[in-house]
């Protein structure tokens, strides 16, 4: 069997899979019910708003999908995000401007990225127990660089670049859609993006046929490790500081946005505009409840509901 | 089994050469308080791993025990304060570690969510839970026969470690000889073979996840008698070095391979590694990482091992 016949059903699959509106139905819902209910929701200051917010969720919410797709994990994610940070800032006060800073926070990210690959794909080790022993490690890391405090006097370059609009549009949201018309290009029109897609759903189908499919293994989670120096960016010009642990937590928050998107542990199916569609979710849902007042730790349970309903959804649909 | 034996002869070998190292690197390291209190540790961890070894053993992880320890004690503490009663500390404790265990249970077998995701969500939203309840207060000050069980002596010894020896005992009795023990192994080695041989996996798997809460309510007793305060963030450290115990112990994440004393000499191994660090006065901040590459070390020898077990087969 070629290569092309090999990777053939999983283009087909991936026609079909446009068809899963679910997911649109879950964020009109919670948009309903939050106009109705949340005053002040419905604006279009606080819709730009929740897409400022949510940039950060979705750069790595991107190579999260690609990543459980090839049914794994990558729970450093956050962790990784925060040290990058933490390098960028300290670049920053150290005087290094923007672009160096940025450069480095890449380099951590892919560092960490290609261990995570290399532990999974070369090694064989499972995704959730190889990324919790790198997420120890980067936040090891970013707590005795900083011994646990923020990092600030980045100056004001970064900060004035975060808050400025290109066109009217916020860059964070123009930095997250680019990289999600990146993923989509590689996903959907790319040898990578077949790659992937098999990796998952039958990654000895694709080894035998001779494809190079360890080094794509890798490749998958060194993207994950890029965009965390992508949203380090963001993250550090958000907050006017680095901070070592100010990421943990967003690795759960983008699980819960790929798996609310429709894309599950199995087989090598998903779809990167539900990943989109999970990642606006979240950012509602934490929007609206925000503005009823909900505290921010009922705010984490009523995520964990969420893809609870989104998993009851989809097995009542048959589709488990 | 020999090889079993042999295994955890190799690990009990690690344990006496790093007692060698420990103790030329350091003269507190001998004393016999500072030994006491690495048992102590390993104990408490060995408590909370216990139930989690269950788990793994049938190819399944409980990530959320660390979260599950910080809700249960910070649920007990307001129960003690309230009532004024250890007995319904206690009581309260097991019941909703045991309440986390079923549901985790429940997300696995009814809802066929993979046990990493279930218990990963798990664990946010205990923790968000004990966020919102502790409001950031601290409950401090039980009753002095309450804080025995964590910091009490009994001959000398430290009571926890009695509850080690007591669970160990019984958990031994209950792997090794018992039905519900050896069907745990054979879901773990294969839970389609398991499954079509005649045991009921599902209710198997039920009772290892609601034993792992149980657990981690009894752990969470213990940690509360010992720090006598509880906080909402109490329990956040104990998830990695749990996970940690039962895979240096080795007990495969594969499932089907491992032991209840494999993790109690896991838990040995990681109580000196970190005791060492202490006396040697190492930035706390770094003992994630160390945890975090043991962790790492723990499974590739676990994957190499089978490997070359395979590979003779």
């Amino acid at each position: 069997m070629d290569e092309a016949t090999a990777l053939a059903p999983y283009r087909r699959w991936r026609l079909r899979a446009a068809a899963v509106p679910g997911v649109a139905y879950m964020l009109a819902a919670l948009v309903l019910v939050f106009t109705i209910f949340a005053a002040g929701f419905a604006s279009a200051a606080n819709l730009v708003n929740i897409g400022v917010q949510s940039a950060i969720l979705l750069l790595l919410a991107l190579p999260m999908t690609l990543i459980i797709m090839s049914e794994g994990l990558d729970l450093s994610i956050g962790a990784v995000l925060g040290l990058a940070g933490v390098v960028l800032a300290m670049v920053l006060v150290k005087g290094g401007g923007v672009t160096l800073g940025f450069a480095a926070a890449l380099m951590v990210g892919f560092a960490f990225g290609v261990a995570n690959g290399v532990l999974v794909a070369v090694l064989g080790m499972p995704p959730f127990v190889a990324t919790l022993g790198t997420l120890g490690i980067a936040q090891s890391l970013a707590l005795v660089a900083t011994d646990g405090q923020s990092v600030v006097g980045i100056g004001d370059a970064l900060p004035a670049l975060y808050n400025s609009a290109w066109l009217g549009v916020p860059f964070s949201i123009v930095i997250a859609l680019l990289a999600y018309l990146a993923f989509h290009v590689l996903l959907y029109h790319t040898r990578f993006g077949a790659y992937v897609f098999a990796i998952g759903g039958n990654r000895e189908a694709l080894r035998l046929a001779g494809a190079r499919t360890r080094l794509h293994h890798v490749a998958i989670y060194a993207l994950g490790g890029l965009m965390a120096g992508v949203g380090a960016l963001l993250l550090t010009g958000r907050m006017n500081a680095g901070h070592p642990i100010a990421a943990i937590g967003m690795e759960f928050d983008a699980i819960a946005a790929v798996i609310v998107g429709g894309t599950s542990f199995e087989r090598g199916n998903g779809w990167l505009p539900g990943t989109l569609l999970g990642v606006l979710s979240l950012g509602v849902l934490k929007n609206g409840l925000n503005l009823l007042a909900v505290p921010s730790s009922l705010q984490v349970v009523s995520i964990g509901l969420l893809v609870i309903v989104a998993l009851l959804i989809d097995s009542l649909r048959g589709r488990a | 089994m020999s090889s079993d034996v042999a295994a955890l002869g190799y690990r009990l070998l690690v344990v006496a050469l790093l007692c060698v190292l420990l103790a030329s690197l350091s003269s507190a390291f001998l004393t016999p308080s500072n030994l006491l209190n690495v048992l102590r540790q390993a104990s408490l961890v060995f408590l909370l791993a216990s139930g989690l070894t269950l788990v793994i053993l049938t190819a399944g992880l409980d990530l959320s025990v660390g979260a599950n320890v910080g809700l249960s004690a910070c649920l007990a503490a307001t129960a003690i304060k309230a009532t004024g009663s250890v007995g319904a500390g206690v009581a309260t404790c097991l019941a909703s570690g045991a309440a986390v265990g079923v549901i985790n249970g429940l997300l696995v077998t009814l809802l066929r969510i993979p046990p990493f995701i279930a218990t990963y969500g798990m664990l946010w939203m205990l923790h968000g839970l004990t966020y919102w309840y502790m409001a950031g207060d601290t409950i401090h000050g039980f009753p002095p026969g309450f804080r025995a069980l964590g910091s009490g002596y009994l001959f000398g010894v430290p009571i926890p470690i009695y509850l080690m020896l007591v669970f160990l005992a019984a958990g031994g009795l209950f792997t090794r000889y018992t039905t519900y023990g050896r069907e745990i192994y054979a879901i773990g080695a294969n839970a389609e073979a398991a499954r079509l041989s005649g045991i009921p996996v599902r209710m198997r798997l039920n009772l290892v996840y609601t034993l792992s809460g149980a657990m981690a309510g009894l752990a969470a007793i213990v940690y509360l008698a010992r720090l006598n305060s509880a906080e909402a963030d109490i329990g956040e450290p104990l998830t990695l070095p749990a996970v940690a115990a039962v895979l240096i112990g080795g007990t495969s994440l594969f499932g089907g391979v491992g032991s209840l004393s494999g993790t109690l000499v896991g838990a040995i191994i990681l109580a000196l590694v970190l005791n060492g660090m202490n006396l040697l006065a190492i930035d706390a901040n770094w003992q994630p990482m160390v945890t975090g590459v043991v962790v790492l070390l723990a499974v590739w020898i676990d994957i190499m091992t089978r490997q070359r077990a395979g590979s003779r087969a």
